[in-house]
């Protein structure tokens, strides 16, 4: 195989719904699909509870910075990532590991900064946890992915690999940190009141705004960057990028380490958000995840991003009428529902 | 532990085997012949699994049971009192035609679609399973599970000698479902699905309807799958919502698929008593071994190494193994042909 | 000694062998067509050049060097570049962008280069910030063509540049191959549209099951009658 990638952009082409041969109803456009999305929304916001819409967009910026580094693998290695939660709880556990371990030997200590419950140990831990993280995946992917690529593996042997990885971490996981729950060192604050019954979580913002900082500056990189153009070339057209001369080694590498980065992240903030951290954390995320992927088209990060906020509204606002416990299911049902109608995301063409 | 204790360990050990045996068979049908990535198998397992056992349990107690309203208790109406024996091959044919049905359901959906849905909506599935039999407790207790699942001819033998005669009948049932998987991937039916295993362009362009066979496939080893369930419920007798984790009720297969062979039905057999013989055999090591997390981790690095180095597993399909060694490297072109 | 040269080159996929030993050459300047049957190697024989599929033996020789072994990006920081018959564009980024990937290897500042390419292709200027994929067959075209003149390169490898588009659309493709030979870069063509091209052609090659039948110059293969009975078209 000369080629970095195996996989040809032609199994894009294959896509297509089940329920397109009802009638060109469906396939009228992303306008239409967008605007009966709006109404359905809408006409089902006068019985949300404002409270539950603002925790869904809150837990929603979590999703979207694992997704995103998830459709961005997806869409230039063609690989849906099975390890991706689990990067995310590694993510989480290197993050424990400095706070807990590390930073006390050296006097670094506390919880309870400001309004939030945890402390400069966290701040300083995340990045960190963000660097191993993008190390990491990208030295499994010299060690495994790479290998198999080369070799001209298909789809399902590369998901197959991933999920070997993704087991291999949650034990790895449980190994060293063992099953039971941890917690970052923290103190408890108070929420924020706000008007028509919200409260915010102060942790909840600076989990908002971190995630704002961070799709902004991946926007920046595809748009301004060299590499960030490079990426996004790759993704569309793996085949022209590589005679167009575009490293697509580097390319590669990038995709990884913005990936593992953002999973390490979206760790560490799930991890302060539900105030502890569990082996399977990143397993039981795969399927919110995946459904804010394959809603806003695989590969599209913009389209992850608005995919992870409706999953996780979606996700908090059904617990107004349904068991809190069905809330992953929920993610299930609206990406079963995306497949029947669009197959390609809500802002994918129709073709 | 005397002599009698061992033979008893050795018979609860290969009842087990074979169970899983039939859900490797199942997972062959699936990704051995027809390259359909199923990750939820916990999902059928525990559909056929709480399947066969609402059907044939004793009605609940109301004393013992505040929210469980359902279950069972056919057995003993009217009409459909065919005795608690006749009742299990119910049970075992239910279990099986509902995970048939959510296999049609899902695969219907996601089939049309590149591969990847399918393996992504399976996790659902098995997801979904577990909260529904977690969360509504009227339908199967919730956490605290089902239990006094009867025996199949309980009454025939002693409770002490009961698992030598359930060996047999799993053991009738894995020849069965053998033959049956073997003939169907041995006929032309089969040999379609290999073919759209290898290459799916090309055997769409021999008039072949991708869909429908990958449909059949997916429904006949999700089948068989909850054939495994309704087993395994009778066995252990105690069914919650934790038994099916990920960890035992699909990985562990996955591993077993994958030491024996994709591909290979004798393999998958084999497969399934080798892995489960070193699962089980790892508890009575020292250490760091016998830690489920040691070897869950075990499972994970074992699976990526198949992949890497032996694509086909450890045994393989025989066929393909010599292809592989004489065949140069592939160059698949990503733009396709000419 | 010719520009390139590409001398008994076998390659295919996987198990499927295509290309038998095939041969070609171009020198420097030259406009080159290959034409040949639907399947008979042509596209491959493009690939194997730029490295998109393994050369099993035979060599490529480009400016005197073996480049048979070497990355698609090797071979196009050498002055190498191609453009596919197929998905020849970027679709989701502008064709400002699409031109910029087409420089990706240069270190320099190449906007003076997109200016050039505007002035070749003026049909794209005025939509430079639109996304590739809404373009015309056309424009996509030129669009491809520009992408790999980006690098200026050497000798330009071209995949049935006038496939799909309609005829008045392929005359002007085919002038402005004209047009781009004229500066220098040399031209390798593979061709459905066999008339036309062979006509501006200096040689050209006919492979058929994917090895070389015949070899003239362009307008000999035009005159030979067996040429004309089974690739022309009567």
């Amino acid at each position: 195989m000369r080629s970095v990638f195996s996989q040809s952009q032609q199994s894009a082409g294959n896509l297509r719904s089940p329920l397109r041969r009802l009638g060109p109803a469906l396939s009228a456009g992303r306008v239409s699909v967008l605007v009966v999305a709006g109404m359905v929304v809408a006409g089902f916001l006068p019985f949300m509870k404002l409270g539950l819409v603002v925790n869904g967009l809150i837990f929603g910026s979590v999703i979207a910075l694992g997704a995103i580094g998830l459709t961005l693998v997806y869409g230039i290695l063609k690989l849906g990532n099975f390890a991706h939660g689990d990067y995310m709880a590694f993510g989480a556990y290197v993050a424990f590991f400095v706070v807990d371990g590390v930073l006390p030997r050296v006097g670094i200590e506390g919880a309870g900064l400001g309004p939030f419950t945890f402390g400069i140990p966290v701040l300083i831990a995340m990045p960190l946890a963000a660097l191993v993280v993008a190390l990491g995946a990208i030295a499994l992917d010299g060690l495994i992915y790479r290998r198999l690529r080369d070799r001209g593996a298909g789809t399902a042997i590369l998901m197959m690999a991933s999920l070997g990885v993704a087991i291999a971490i949650r034990g790895l996981i449980q190994l060293i940190w063992t099953g039971d729950t941890q917690h970052y060192p923290r103190d408890s604050r108070q929420v924020y009141h706000l008007p028509m019954d919200v409260r915010i979580p102060p942790d909840g913002i600076f989990v908002a705004v971190v995630a704002v900082v961070l799709v902004f500056g991946l926007y920046v990189l595809l748009t301004h960057t060299k590499m960030g153009k490079a990426m996004r070339a790759t993704s569309d057209n793996p085949s022209l990028a590589l005679v167009s001369g575009i490293n697509t080694r580097h390319v590669v590498w990038w995709t990884w380490g913005i990936g593992g980065a953002m999973a390490a992240v979206a760790g560490v903030l799930l991890a302060v958000v539900q105030a502890q951290l569990l082996p399977i954390m990143g397993w039981k995320f795969l399927i919110p995840l995946f459904a804010a992927v394959i809603l806003g088209g695989i590969g599209n990060p913009y389209g992850a991003l608005v995919g992870a906020l409706i999953v996780g509204v979606s996700m908090e606002v059904s617990t107004q009428w349904i068991n809190p416990s069905y809330k992953p299911a929920v993610a299930f049902a609206i990406m079963i529902g995306v497949l029947l109608a669009r197959p390609r995301g809500i802002f994918g063409d129709t073709q | 532990m005397d002599l009698s204790g061992i033979l008893d360990y050795l018979v609860g050990f290969a009842i087990m085997a074979m169970i899983y045996a039939i859900f490797a068979l199942g997972l062959n049908v699936h990704w051995g012949f027809t390259g359909l990535f199923n990750i939820g198998i916990a999902g059928f397992f525990a559909l056929g699994a709480y399947t066969a056992a609402l059907l044939t349990s004793p009605p609940p107690d109301p004393e013992q049971f505040e929210d469980f309203i359902f279950g069972g208790n056919l057995a003993q109406h009217g009409l459909l009192n065919f005795g608690i024996d006749l009742w299990f091959v119910v049970g075992i044919a239910a279990a099986a035609a509902v995970c048939g049905i959510v296999a049609l359901i899902i695969g219907t959906i996601t089939l049309r679609l590149n591969d990847d849905y399918l393996s992504i909506a399976t996790l659902g599935i098995a997801e979904s399973v577990r909260f529904f039999f977690l969360n509504e407790k009227w339908a199967a207790n919730g956490s605290k599970g089902l239990y006094r699942i009867p025996k199949f001819m309980g009454d025939l033998v002693a409770p002490e000698n009961y698992d030598y005669l359930y060996l047999v009948v799993v053991l009738i049932v894995l020849a069965l479902l053998f033959a049956a998987v073997q003939r169907a991937v041995r006929s032309p039916w089969g040999r379609v699905l290999r073919a759209i295993r290898e290459d799916e362009t090309a055997t769409a362009a021999a008039g072949k309807n991708i869909f429908h066979f990958k449909l059949q496939a997916f429904v006949f080893g999700s089948m068989v799958m909850g054939i495994g369930g309704a087993l395994f419920a009778h066995h252990v007798r105690f069914l919650s919502p934790l038994t099916f984790d990920p960890l035992l009720a699909t990985f562990v297969i996955w591993a077993m698929l994958m030491v024996g062979g994709s591909g290979n039905n004798v393999g998958a057999v084999l497969g399934a008593f080798v892995v489960w013989g070193v699962w089980a055999g790892t508890q009575f090591l020292p250490g760091v071994f016998a830690d489920p997390s040691f070897r869950l981790c075990m499972i994970g690095v074992l699976i990526v190494a198949i992949m890497l180095l032996r694509p086909g597993g450890l045994v393989g399909e025989w066929r393909r193994m010599v292809v592989r060694t004489t065949a140069p490297p592939a160059t698949r072109d990503p733009t396709g042909f000419d | 000694m010719a520009l390139l040269e590409v001398s008994k080159v076998v390659a295919g996929y996987g198990e499927t062998e295509i290309l038998h030993e095939v041969s070609i050459a171009v020198n420097t300047g030259e406009v080159v067509t290959i034409i040949g049957p639907n399947g008979c190697g042509k596209s491959t024989l493009m690939k194997a050049i730029v490295g998109l599929v393994r050369v099993r033996s035979g060599s490529v020789l480009f400016r005197g060097m073996d480049i048979s072994g070497h990355d698609p990006e090797q071979t196009v920081r050498g002055g190498l570049c191609y453009v596919p018959q197929s998905d020849n564009v970027f679709p989701s980024m502008t064709i400002r962008e699409n031109l910029e990937m087409g420089a990706f290897v240069r270190r320099d500042d190449y906007r003076d280069r997109i200016h050039e390419m505007f002035q070749l292709f003026p049909d794209l200027k005025p939509s430079a910030g639109r996304r590739a994929g809404s373009l015309s067959g056309g424009q996509r075209q030129m669009l491809a063509i520009a992408r790999a003149l980006m690098l200026d390169p050497v000798l330009l490898l071209l995949d049935e540049p006038s496939a799909g588009l309609a005829p008045a659309l392929v005359q002007s493709v085919f002038e402005r191959i004209r047009d781009i030979n004229a500066t220098g870069v040399s031209i390798l063509l593979v061709e459905q549209n066999a008339r036309e091209s062979l006509r501006m052609s200096d040689r050209g090659y006919v492979l058929s099951g994917g090895s070389n039948q015949l070899e003239d110059s362009g307008p000999a293969l035009l005159g030979n009658p067996e040429v004309g009975r089974l690739y022309l078209g009567g």
